[in-house]
């Protein structure tokens, strides 16, 4: 396995939202989706996926619900809200626009 | 919708919170197991697929707590953690939990049972609107006279009321009357205190009464129908709350009046001169009789006043000064006061209570003071033998913090026991004074109310924070840090207990300062009981009747009624004598006279002999074992026309015939021309035990006008017993004349020094506290001593030093603040009790004997509160003491 990136807090938010823009995942899952989509360079610690999801569930971006799993055992099911939804278009802008800026000084086209 | 989410989020956080746990940990063991799954499929083993989920997944108690502590409310996790660790540390020290909850309880109910009377008894405006307005006006000698504050003579209200227009609206009120209620529909004759007062008393006051109309100017005149206003509770005592009393006649001294109004059930008027306890009021134009009315001479009303807006007290006071001048002037006779004085009707009713419950309030201040330290005290002793936990937990990342917060955590939940504690005992303490004081000015006014509790809150708070902090900071990290050493064998330990030195040395000098004020008031106390009234005190019973005018018009009806009793009372079996007086020594002024002696010179203007005056039988010197000096006593047919003689008192002697025989010269009355030849001298009583006795003269009662007698009985034993008869005696003789004042002389003079036992007990009460808490202080340190130096202790026995002389040494090691604090506390004493001089009767300030007495005391307690722990330094076992690292 790859070594892990550092990733700002606000940039994990980002990415967690933008995995259940698609289906409700449980935690398990949003890790491997995360490594999966980014090509196996982000593996986000469960140290830092959980107490994110659960900061996210309590500020209403997302809501949780247990459900049968894929295996037959229950898990916790995290799915986006219609708030989560304008959130995450919103920091998704905030992310292009903080991109763009660091490319231009650090000289990349 | 997304704060609907929120607030369902915050809830289920902060009241499902354990099935929130349950569920996280089923999150988080799924993960694991999704791992273990993974691993497995990669083609681990199923015990390495599972060590390596394990250790990827890294420590779960902490992921478990990183998570929680997003969720809101997360900041109440941690306090509920810290309470139930304190609270469980302080249960498992049960001895030092109680003492410390007892220690603040002490305090903060002190200090609440204070601030409540000052608040509520001399702060809170009276119960009247625009009470600020109101004020109560006197007269005055501006030579200066022993009152300052004098009752007022109709006469001359009438003046003020007149020069009073357009500035303020006048009234004037006697509070200290009385009527015989007639017995009538099954009730019992009575006598009742009453007032009379202005029409217009009531409306300047501002209260309207509750049934019926008040006064009019139509009822205040002499030849007004007589009518009466009952007050509230008299009206729900005697009248069951009757509505029909009002238009109803009752008979007040034998004499008709109409019930025209009931005051309501609250209202109570509190004057420096009574009035607290008046049961019906009464137009006061109609009851003084006309001489009484005009007279400047005869001081009998208090004037009350509501000042209209922009005009001052001091105002209005120059205005009837004008006026009283003048009339001095034209009325020069010496009983006309030449001046006015007025305060405002609050300090009318609380002036005399000012300065003790202001003085008691700054001793309950120390005492909290004085409990703060010394729960802080013990709180530090207890931290001290903790220091290695207290160090290691710092050590492993416990946050210093933390710690800090726990102690500050610590203090605030004995503050809470101890102030709830405190509160109750503060209402117990308030029930017990307005059950046995219920004479005191403005008792109906003290409950504990909101500014009450927020007070008692505010206390706790401030004992918490204060106690807290000293202990917070004793366990600073110098000294953690030191903990964990093992050269800190307790070297620095005296510096440290510095602090606590001082404090303890101001706490003891505190102690002594309120123990010299209670020996000094217990002395005072117990001097004016044993203060001689003129006669000896025991087995004499008395008891008071007053024939009423309308029944009992003529002198010689009194007369007869009176030699009747008085030979009934003599019959009964076991009497040993008997008498009548106008008023017995011990049982009030009676009234006084100006007189001259027909034999000298004129006196010159201005000055007058003033003697007070009694009425007496013959027998009566004899049966009150009043000592004849000179002379002879009244014989028995010295009555009624022939009852012009006079027996007077050794002071009056003094007075009236410096260096003379008295015997046979003639002493004239001068408000009624009366003339009597002095017959005898007799001894002096005092007529109240905590004045200087004054002059007297004894008239015959059996003639003379008196209406208002007491009657004296003697017996060997159990005097008492004669009461049922003697009142069954005078209802055979008129079954509507109540007896009042039913009791022995000794009981009625302690009456008149309650308000001295009272002082004297509250501040021994306040005395003991305080000697409790510095005990306890001293001990708290000395045990923190010991424990800082068990090391070097434990080395100094196991050298081979003998115990009795560790224990010597530990001992005056703990005496040594006592000491000290004893020296700056008598110091301090000679100097506070300055302050109490006007509350001691007969006893210097600077008693020497008080002061050596509360040093003795002061060390003896000293000693045995520092007794158990240098005994136990001195037992140590060597090889354990060395142990303790």
């Amino acid at each position: 396995m790859g070594k892990p990136s550092d990733l700002v807090q606000g940039t994990l938010d980002l990415l967690i939202l933008k995995t259940l823009l698609l289906e409700p995942l449980h935690g398990w899952a949003i890790g491997k989706r995360i490594q999966q989509l980014s090509g196996e360079v982000l593996q986000v610690q469960q140290g830092s996926l959980y107490p994110a999801l659960h900061r996210l569930e309590q500020q209403g971006w997302i809501k949780a619900k247990w459900a049968e799993s894929e295996t037959g055992r229950q898990a916790k099911f995290y799915a986006l809200t219609a708030a989560g939804r304008s959130q995450l278009e919103k920091e998704t802008a905030n992310w292009n626009r903080l991109s763009t800026a660091i490319n231009l000084v650090v000289g990349e086209a | 919708m997304r704060l609907a989410e929120q607030i369902r989020m915050a809830f289920l956080s902060l009241f499902r919170r354990g099935q929130a746990s349950t569920r996280l940990d089923d999150e988080l063991r799924f993960h694991i197991d999704r791992q273990i799954e993974e691993n497995i499929s990669a083609g681990m083993s199923p015990e390495d697929a599972r060590a390596a989920a394990l250790r990827q997944f890294g420590n779960p108690a902490l992921l478990r707590d990183q998570t929680r502590s997003t969720w809101t409310g997360a900041w109440l996790d941690s306090l509920v953690r810290d309470f139930r660790y304190v609270s469980r540390t302080l249960i498992h020290a049960p001895g030092f939990t109680l003492i410390a909850v007892f220690i603040i309880a002490l305090g903060i109910g002190a200090n609440v049972a204070l601030f409540t009377l000052v608040h509520r008894v001399l702060l809170n405006p009276l119960p009247y609107p625009a009470s600020d307005q109101l004020v109560s006006i006197y007269e005055h000698e501006s030579g200066g006279s022993t009152h300052a504050y004098m009752p007022v003579a109709a006469g001359s209200f009438s003046e003020w009321q007149r020069a009073s227009r357009g500035v303020a609206d006048m009234a004037m009120v006697s509070p200290f009357q009385g009527y015989s209620v007639s017995a009538e529909g099954g009730k019992l004759p009575e006598k009742i205190e009453a007032a009379m007062c202005s029409w217009n008393f009531f409306s300047v006051l501002g209260v309207d009464p509750a049934l019926g109309r008040s006064f009019g100017p139509a009822d205040d005149s002499p030849n007004a129908e007589a009518s009466v206003i009952l007050s509230g509770p008299f009206w729900q005592r005697r009248y069951a709350g009757d509505p029909s009393v009002i238009g109803r006649k009752i008979w007040l001294d034998a004499k008709p009046y109409t019930v025209i109004g009931v005051l309501p059930e609250s209202f109570v008027y509190s004057g420096a001169f009574g009035g607290n306890t008046v049961q019906v009021w009464t137009p006061i134009a109609h009851e003084f009789p006309p001489p009484v009315m005009t007279t400047f001479q005869d001081h009998e009303a208090i004037g009350i006043a509501r000042l209209y807006p922009g005009t001052t007290l001091q105002a209005l006071v120059s205005r009837l000064q004008g006026v009283q001048k003048q009339i001095k002037a034209g009325h020069p006779e010496p009983a006309v006061h030449d001046s006015v004085i007025g305060h405002s009707l609050l300090d009318d009713a609380v002036q005399d209570y000012k300065t003790p419950l202001y003085a008691l309030l700054a001793a309950t201040g120390c005492v909290l003071l004085i409990a703060s330290m010394n729960v802080a005290s013990l709180l530090v002793a207890r931290i001290a033998s903790r220091r290695k936990e207290l160090a290691i937990r710092v050590a492993l990342g416990g946050g210093w913090l933390r710690i800090m917060r726990e102690r500050i955590f610590e203090s605030l939940l004995l503050s809470i026991a101890g102030g709830a504690t405190g509160l109750f005992l503060a209402y117990a303490a308030l029930q017990w004074l307005v059950k046995t004081r219920h004479d005191m000015n403005r008792i109906e006014a003290i409950h504990i109310g909101g500014s009450e509790l927020g007070f008692t809150i505010l206390a706790v708070f401030v004992t918490a924070l204060f106690a807290g902090l000293i202990s917070a900071f004793s366990s600073k990290f110098k000294d953690v840090l030191g903990g964990l050493q093992d050269s800190s064998r307790g070297s620095s330990s005296r510096a440290r207990a510095g602090l606590r030195r001082t404090l303890l040395v101001l706490e003891v000098s505190l102690t002594v300062v309120l123990l010299v004020g209670a020996g000094l008031l217990l002395k005072s106390y117990q001097r004016l009981r044993s203060t001689d009234v003129g006669v000896p005190v025991d087995n004499v019973l008395t008891l008071h009747v007053g024939l009423p005018g309308a029944r009992y018009k003529t002198t010689v009806q009194r007369v007869a009624f009176f030699e009747n009793v008085l030979s009934q009372v003599r019959a009964l079996p076991g009497v040993q004598s008997a008498g009548l007086v106008s008023a017995a020594p011990g049982q009030g002024y009676g009234g006084d006279d100006l007189v001259t002696v027909v034999e000298h010179p004129p006196l010159p203007k201005g000055t007058g002999l003033d003697l007070q005056i009694r009425g007496a039988d013959p027998g009566y010197f004899a049966a009150i074992h009043l000592p004849l000096i000179r002379g002879r006593v009244f014989t028995s047919d010295e009555r009624l026309d022939r009852a012009n003689v006079v027996v007077i008192s050794q002071k009056a002697v003094e007075m009236c015939f410096p260096g003379e025989d008295p015997i046979g010269k003639h002493i004239k009355i001068g408000s009624d021309g009366r003339v009597g030849e002095v017959i005898g001298v007799v001894g002096d009583t005092r007529w109240n035990i905590t004045e200087p006795p004054m002059p007297q003269m004894y008239w015959p009662v059996f003639g003379n006008d008196w209406a208002n007698v007491a009657i004296i009985v003697r017996s060997p034993a159990n005097v008492s017993a004669f009461a049922m008869p003697i009142q069954k005696i005078i209802g055979s003789l008129d079954p509507d004349l109540p007896v009042s004042g039913v009791g022995t002389l000794r009981e009625s003079i302690a009456k008149s020094t309650i308000d001295s036992q009272f002082d004297s007990l509250l501040v021994l009460a306040f005395a003991v506290i305080a000697l409790v808490l510095a005990a306890a202080g001293l001990y708290g340190v000395l045990t923190y001593l010991v424990t800082q130096r068990t090391s070097e202790i434990g080395i100094r026995i196991a050298l081979g030093a003998r115990r009795e002389q560790l224990l010597r040494t530990i001992l005056f090691d703990g005496i040594r603040p006592a000491l000290l604090g004893l020296i700056v506390g008598l110091a301090g004493s000679a100097a506070a009790v300055r302050l109490i001089r006007s509350m001691l009767y007969q006893t210097e300030p600077l008693d020497p004997a008080v002061f050596a007495s509360v040093a003795v005391l002061l060390l003896a307690v000293a000693t045995l509160a520092c007794i158990l722990p240098a005994w136990r330094a001195s037992r140590l076992d060597p090889i354990q003491a060395l142990r303790t690292e």
